[in-house]
């Protein structure tokens, strides 16, 4: 696989799963650039790109501001020419029973997790439908297909973004854009270790694999909807998750 | 230079994948020139593109002609 000549936009990659895929696309020749809420992730970014001896740097993106998005994606087209990959990566937590919900931890997941898909794909699509090429990549979760007591809002943030993939799928596939959902399942992140050691266990025990993901086997899977060997895939949501989920 | 109905009507021509022959100014690009939904939402871009200005969405969904292109980009750029 070979992603020279591509663009890509990976929002949330300071660490964790967005980092690897960022790392991965840079690995495949591509431009990179990741995004992270404040300035010392930025800078974090572009050092670890440069480490990796990968093009590309970090911005600071916070993708629940309009404003924010539209600088972004100017300043990328401006230093590196349009995206031609959007990877939507960024996303929170804030697990709670739904009779405990607060609306703001409601409302919070869904504009970090499901509008700021819509917002991000709206502004770099126009330079793909101009370029007839083009890869969006979401990543969704496990859990938007299975559900998980006290992530209400996560799963339906998550589970609303297939709907989104496979609608703009339909739409936009006449112009040689393809548009897809990565789901993991249970990726050894910072996200996935607050969770008690208990839990954690009784978590392994349920994947048919016996251990928990790592970032990269994400970081593979969205490297693969990127690349030109994928372009047949679109509107597709593909589970890595160690067996733990078998739509 | 070429006058703005010249300009409007080769950028139909290419976006659309129609003839210059078709391109009539009573042309409707959905009804007449075979254009979908995306397809006007496209022309639109490259109409913002060769006159370098912004059509709000509320105006851009008036434009379903050759000639509402025109008599459009005549009043607000011309």
């Amino acid at each position: 696989m070979n992603l020279e000549q591509q663009i890509a936009l990976v929002t949330g990659a300071s660490r964790g799963i967005g980092r690897a895929i960022a790392l991965e696309l840079g690995r495949l020749g591509a431009t990179v650039v990741g995004t992270a809420t404040s300035e010392t992730g930025a800078q974090a970014i572009s050092a670890y790109l440069a480490e990796a001896g990968a093009k590309g740097c970090g911005m600071v993106l916070n993708v629940t501001d309009p404003v924010s998005i539209e600088a972004v994606v100017k300043a990328v087209g401006s230093d590196f020419g349009a995206p031609t990959i959007l990877v939507n990566n960024a996303g929170i937590t804030r697990d709670n029973l739904l009779m405990r919900m607060k609306d703001e931890e409601w409302d919070e997941i869904i504009t970090t997790n499901l509008s700021s898909v819509y917002r991000l794909s709206k502004a770099v699509i126009r330079g793909m439908m101009k370029a007839r090429q083009g890869r969006i990549i979401t990543v969704g979760s496990v859990v938007g297909s299975t559900g998980n007591p006290g992530q209400t809002n996560y799963a339906a943030a998550k589970a609303g973004l297939l709907g989104f993939t496979k609608s703009l799928a339909r739409e936009i596939g006449s112009r040689g854009i393809t548009v897809n959902a990565v789901a993991p399942g249970f990726i050894d992140t910072d996200m996935t270790r607050a969770l008690p050691a208990e839990q954690r266990e009784a978590l392994v025990r349920s994947i048919p694999l016996e251990r928990l993901g790592a970032p990269e086997d994400i970081a593979h899977a969205v490297a693969f909807l990127a690349s030109p060997q994928a372009a047949y895939i679109t509107g597709e949501t593909l589970h890595v998750n160690g067996g733990m989920y078998m739509p | 230079m070429s006058s703005i109905e010249e300009r409007v009507k080769k950028i139909i021509i290419e976006q659309l994948g129609v003839t210059e022959a078709q391109v009539t100014n009573d042309a409707s690009f959905v009804d007449d020139l075979g254009a979908d939904s995306l397809d006007t939402v496209e022309l639109v871009m490259a109409l913002e593109e060769e006159f370098e200005c912004e059509i709000p969405d509320e105006d851009a969904e008036k434009i379903t002609t050759v000639q509402g292109a025109i008599d459009y980009v005549t009043a607000h750029l011309g």
